[in-house]
């Protein structure tokens, strides 16, 4: 750990994945908290994967992989919350054929574009080592954004996320918050697959929000909480990945897994506890008067 | 339009979601002031007569005017309790900002880019959001979060929820389906409160208890098969549900 420190002074490319790191934690701490307590990471997991269809085209044709990665995500975000919002019931056969269609389409593409082969893998898994500066200075743009428009939409998007129905009767526009809902989680896809990649976007994603959730009860505390731990995962699985030289993502990950699994063993068995103390204390209180 | 003081205008409403109408040829008329009661069997079309006031569905056929207007137009004056809300119970939510998302579209001057209007909650919802709570008596649950609720807790949460919008319609769906027999007469007894300011419709399944709260009774079947203010007697019933029908005196007093 103290090599990884001392080792950031120095290094540039360090730094800039530190900072990678945090900039992802901003996007995922704040559209994770709408992806875990609106239910819909599969939805979510459908669009990063078919964010590979996009990156594939994009490469084979000798555009930015990024800007291939940015279209599908925002086409197959308002595709599948279309679909959602008019049929309901096929939205997961539709998120399960984009989910496979676009790794297909990603695959063929990259399969016939010479010398690209190696780079299918930091598609996959991504590396935070490798971000450019260019890339940083979009990912704080998205983050701003993404802040903006939540801290001047947040109670649109609260109604939205808890009640459609009842969001409809009190006037709001309840497809067009849904779609942008949508698409800014697919915006937030295509930035955290710069940091971990397309197959490990969706923990880093979820599990943030969904560890914050077992202990603070609001949107605004799960946002702020699960950007703080999304903070301390990326920067702690970088610093845990530089000395034995693994992959800094998948370190990410399995440490934000491992602290997803403790935390919900921890609060299940918090809440056990209260729940015993509680029966406790109404017997010696006199028990039932009823 | 005529100059009536009906304030739900349904005229030969058909509606179906599928090929066999759930609704036909409805002809309905609510004056201002009225406590209606709906009642009637089972997958009878109470609950889609109440979405199609509300303007959640669309007739095929027939016209629907609320207060004068469209049903899409009016929704911000009308206060709905769902019988099956449409959250889970373990959403992270306070009761307070639930009954908050009920002032959304309050302020709201009408047009198209009103609703897209970014901003907070005022002062004055706040203390609307606290007055709706101590009407339906749940004050004291403002900070507590949802999923800790009772069945019959929840159900005044959802009330104040409907009121705060300060609606002139208040339109319920089975609000005592959930809950036991000593808090359903508690919310009645509420709501013959609400009466006093505000037009009331009221789905049941429980026709015998609700006969003593309401000024009107319709029956739905498929079809508006009575529509009137006289007691509800056996006969009726008989006719709504076919044989066998127990009718149980409810006397709560």
């Amino acid at each position: 750990m103290s090599d990884f420190f001392s080792a950031l002074a120095l290094y540039g490319f360090l730094q800039t994945a530190v900072l990678a790191g945090l900039l992802a934690s901003v996007g995922c701490g704040v559209m994770g908290t709408y992806v875990v307590v609106k239910r819909i990471a599969f939805l979510a997991g459908g669009i990063a994967h078919s964010v590979l269809g996009g990156m594939g085209a994009a490469v084979y044709f000798g555009f930015d992989p990024l800007s291939g990665a940015l279209f599908a995500a925002i086409l197959s975000a308002l595709l599948i919350g279309w679909v959602r919002l008019q049929w309901q019931q096929q939205e997961d056969t539709l998120i399960s054929a984009l989910w496979a269609i676009g790794m297909a389409v990603g695959i063929l593409f990259i399969s016939q574009t010479p010398g690209y082969q190696s780079d299918l893998m930091s598609y996959l898994f991504g590396n935070i080592l490798m971000v450019s500066k260019q890339s940083l200075w979009l990912m704080a743009t998205l983050d701003v954004l993404l802040i903006l428009i939540v801290s001047a939409y947040h109670r649109q998007f609260l109604a939205v996320v808890f009640d459609e129905e009842f969001a409809r009767l009190r006037g709001i526009p309840v497809r067009f918050f849904y779609l942008l809902l949508l698409v800014m989680v697919a915006l937030t896809v295509v930035l955290l697959i710069q940091v971990v990649g397309l197959i490990l976007v969706l923990a880093l994603l979820t599990l943030p929000a969904a560890i914050a959730a077992h202990y603070v009860h609001s949107i605004g505390k799960m946002m702020l909480l699960s950007t703080l731990l999304g903070s301390l995962f990326s920067v702690c699985g970088l610093a845990l990945s530089y000395q034995p030289d693994l992959p800094a993502g998948p370190s990410i990950i399995l440490l934000a897994g491992a602290a997803y699994i403790l935390s919900a063993l921890f609060s299940h068995a918090w809440l056990r506890h209260k729940r015993r103390t509680a029966i406790t204390q109404y017997q010696t209180a006199g028990g039932r008067n009823e | 339009m005529t100059a009536t003081n009906n304030i739900i205008q349904l005229q030969d409403v058909t509606f179906s979601y599928a090929a066999a109408p759930v609704l036909e040829s409805i002809q309905l008329d609510v004056k201002e002031g009225e406590f209606l009661g709906i009642v009637g069997p089972n997958a009878g079309g109470k609950s889609t007569l109440l979405k199609l006031i509300l303007g959640l569905h669309k007739p095929q056929s027939g016209h629907i005017r609320i207060l004068g207007q469209d049903p899409r137009k009016a929704q911000r004056l009308l206060g709905y309790v769902p019988q099956y809300p449409g959250f889970s119970r373990d959403f992270p939510i306070t009761v307070e900002q639930l009954v908050l998302l009920g002032r959304l579209g309050f302020h709201a001057p009408s047009g198209w880019l009103a609703m897209f209007r970014p901003g907070r909650y005022s002062q004055q919802d706040h203390s609307a959001v606290k007055n709706a709570l101590q009407e339906v008596e749940a004050d004291h649950l403002a900070s507590r979060q949802i999923a800790g609720l009772s069945g019959g807790e929840l159900q005044r949460v959802l009330l104040a929820r409907a009121l705060v919008g300060e609606p002139r319609i208040l339109i319920l769906d089975e609000p005592t389906a959930n809950i036991d027999q000593r808090l359903e007469s508690e919310i009645f007894e509420l709501l013959k409160q609400l009466h006093e300011r505000m037009t009331i419709l009221v789905v049941s399944h429980d026709i015998g208890f609700i006969s003593s709260y309401v000024t009107q009774v319709a029956c739905i079947n498929r079809t508006l098969m009575c529509h009137n203010t006289d007691s509800v007697d056996g006969a009726m019933i008989q006719n709504l549900y076919g044989e066998h029908v127990r009718m149980v005196a409810h006397d709560h007093h």
